[in-house]
């Protein structure tokens, strides 16, 4: 049986490149899809954790899965919000590079 | 397990309000476009119904829902701040929305909505809730930003606020991953039980991060000043009262009845962060030309004075006083806060005209009535006397120096004078400049101005008695 660390260490690089995709990339539907990563990151932590504690305590035990499904909806409502938004966005000025975005500064 | 009337009565006020929220959703298809006044009238109504019941539970002291939600007098305080913030929001945004030509229905339902979210994270005593009731708090947000569309700035501070707000959402699911895989639970009295391991430190590093987005401590603010002048100005008054005191409020419970163990490594970071904050925030207002930037530069400030009072979390002998004095800090900029964005408000024209500090010039002569309470805002905002902000910064540094912190406190008295410079520059514009401003004159306006204004001066004569309130308060969190 595969350690949970492997499961554990994946998950952290897998967070890493979205954190790493969320600060280089330009394009808001890229920074978008980094930041599912992320959450996805943590949802493969959680589930891992899971099984480890279940077979720690040697009984059913549904904490992380059930932590999963609420991720699981709360991400799918931030995609609707975010995805209106930058559809929005290309209605207004037809480009939506985040580098073009600097009409508020100060 | 059973679920029983119990349950169900400690998160009343939240499910009421979320109620009252759908309903207000179907109402408002049958209220005609021309008359939205109704549906502010209803969403004022809804909250004040329970603004009523959260008062009539204090002091209750139960959990519920298996551990989920607790009902403290810490919950009560921070709920009923929060209610009234939502009552002054929908004060200042009937008559706005109308005047901007954005008066859409559905914005005092997502308000709503996000207030429930905000009731939530003060009851919230298991990182699922607080995680769940974060985003309920913060989706409707990200809408509420790009209300003023096809407004370009508006758009662009809803997509900012957007990205940066689920960019910190991940690295608080990720950090809630790490303590629940160190602890095999999520709720807070367990995890105070387990041991402390690097991997919960690790996990309560990232919730910090996580949550320092979204009070906007530095270096996670650079959202803020965008995302505060590019929304419509009524949702940014909200969003700088209602979201900071939840997101407080969140911190504290989870810092101080989650992570008491971990405050020697946690400690001085919470130390850097506030004196960064107080700092920067301070430092760059004074070089903003835009009333909306310098305010948020100014709440980006006052979030590192609240912040101070998180400091001694792990400190079991002066945490007590030193929250106390936090939630006393937070109801005084609360009501500063409210106050000035009024004030904005009243002298905001459509595109985005009125909103240079040098349109205040004159105001005093003019409107003489508006120039002195927007004198008590930004008095109270430095910490000058005779206003509520006086009593908090001293009930503050108080705190600090007892909790061992003396430099802290010198660096927030130091920023203080520093925060004068440019409070005082909106004075000066509007005592000693000659000008010829145009102010729209809204009764609503007016009261929300009237009101913070008395309660700023008038309170501050009676500061002990909040203060003994806010302690009453926290007394059983610890």
């Amino acid at each position: 049986m595969i350690s949970v660390n492997y499961y554990v260490i994946l998950s952290a690089i897998l967070f890493a490149i979205g954190a790493l995709g969320v600060l280089i990339r330009r394009n808001p539907l890229i920074i978008f899809m980094s930041i599912e990563l992320m959450l996805n990151a943590a949802n493969l932590a959680f589930v891992a954790f899971g099984r480890s504690w279940e077979i720690a305590k040697g009984e059913a035990f549904f904490n992380g899965q059930i932590f999963v499904f609420f991720v699981i909806a709360v991400a799918a409502a931030e995609v609707a919000v975010g995805l209106a938004l930058i559809v929005e966005i290309f209605k207004t000025k037809k480009n939506i590079n985040i580098d073009e975005m600097n009409t508020l500064k100060g | 397990m059973q679920l029983d009337f119990t349950d169900f009565s400690i998160i009343l006020p939240p499910t009421i309000l979320i109620a009252w929220a759908c309903a207000l959703l179907l109402v408002d298809l049958f209220v005609p476009k021309e008359r939205k006044g109704i549906t502010a009238f209803l969403a004022a109504l809804g909250l004040a119904l329970t603004l009523g019941f959260t008062v009539t539970q204090i002091g209750r002291e139960a959990t519920g829902f298996n551990g989920m939600v607790t009902l403290d007098g810490f919950a009560i305080f921070t709920s009923a701040l929060i209610l009234v913030s939502g009552l002054l929001g929908i004060a200042l945004a009937c008559g706005y929305l109308k005047r901007m030509g954005i008066e859409r229905g559905e914005y005092y339902s997502l308000m709503l909505f996000s207030v429930t979210g905000m009731l939530l994270m003060t009851q919230a005593s298991d990182l699922i809730i607080v995680f769940l009731a974060l985003e309920l708090l913060s989706i409707p947000l990200y809408v509420l930003a790009a209300f003023a569309r096809p407004n370009l700035q508006s758009e662009e501070a809803g997509l900012k606020y957007f990205l940066l707000g689920s960019f910190s959402t991940g690295f608080i699911v990720y950090g809630i991953a790490l303590v629940f895989g160190a602890t095999g639970t999520t709720s807070l009295s367990g995890i105070v039980a387990s041991t402390p391991s690097l991997i919960l430190t690790i996990g309560a590093a990232l919730l910090l991060i996580g949550f320092g987005f979204k009070i906007a401590a530095v270096p996670f603010h650079m959202w803020t000043p965008d995302v505060y002048q590019g929304s419509p100005s009524a949702v940014t008054a909200f969003m700088s009262s209602g979201a900071k005191i939840a997101g407080f409020a969140a911190l504290l419970r989870v810092f101080a009845l989650a992570f008491p163990n971990l405050s020697a490594d946690l400690t001085a970071v919470l130390w850097a962060l506030s004196a960064l904050t107080m700092i920067v925030g301070n430092f760059t207002a004074i070089s903003q030309t835009d009333i909306k930037r310098m305010l948020a530069y100014s709440s980006i400030a006052h979030a590192g004075y609240i912040l101070m009072a998180f400091v001694p979390f792990g400190n079991k002998d002066v945490v007590a006083t030193s929250v106390a004095a936090g939630l006393f800090y937070l109801f005084a900029y609360v009501l500063a806060n409210f106050g000035a964005w009024s004030v904005v408000i009243a002298l905001e024209k459509s595109e985005g005209k009125g909103l240079e500090i040098s349109d205040y010039m004159g105001l005093a002569k003019k409107y003489p009535a508006l120039a002195a309470a927007m004198a008590v805002f930004m008095l109270s905002l430095i910490g000058f006397p005779p206003t509520l902000g006086l009593a908090g910064k001293f009930y503050l540094f108080r705190a600090a120096v007892e909790g061992g912190f003396t430099g802290l406190a010198i660096i927030g008295a130091l920023t203080s004078l520093v925060s004068a410079y440019y409070y005082l520059r909106v004075v000066v514009n509007m005592y000693m400049r000659e000008g010829d401003p145009t102010v729209e004159r809204e009764p609503w306006l007016d009261i929300t101005a009237a009101v913070t204004a008395v309660a700023t001066v008038a309170l501050s004569v009676v500061p002990q008695w909040l203060f003994l309130l806010a302690g009453s308060a926290v007394l059983k969190l610890f």
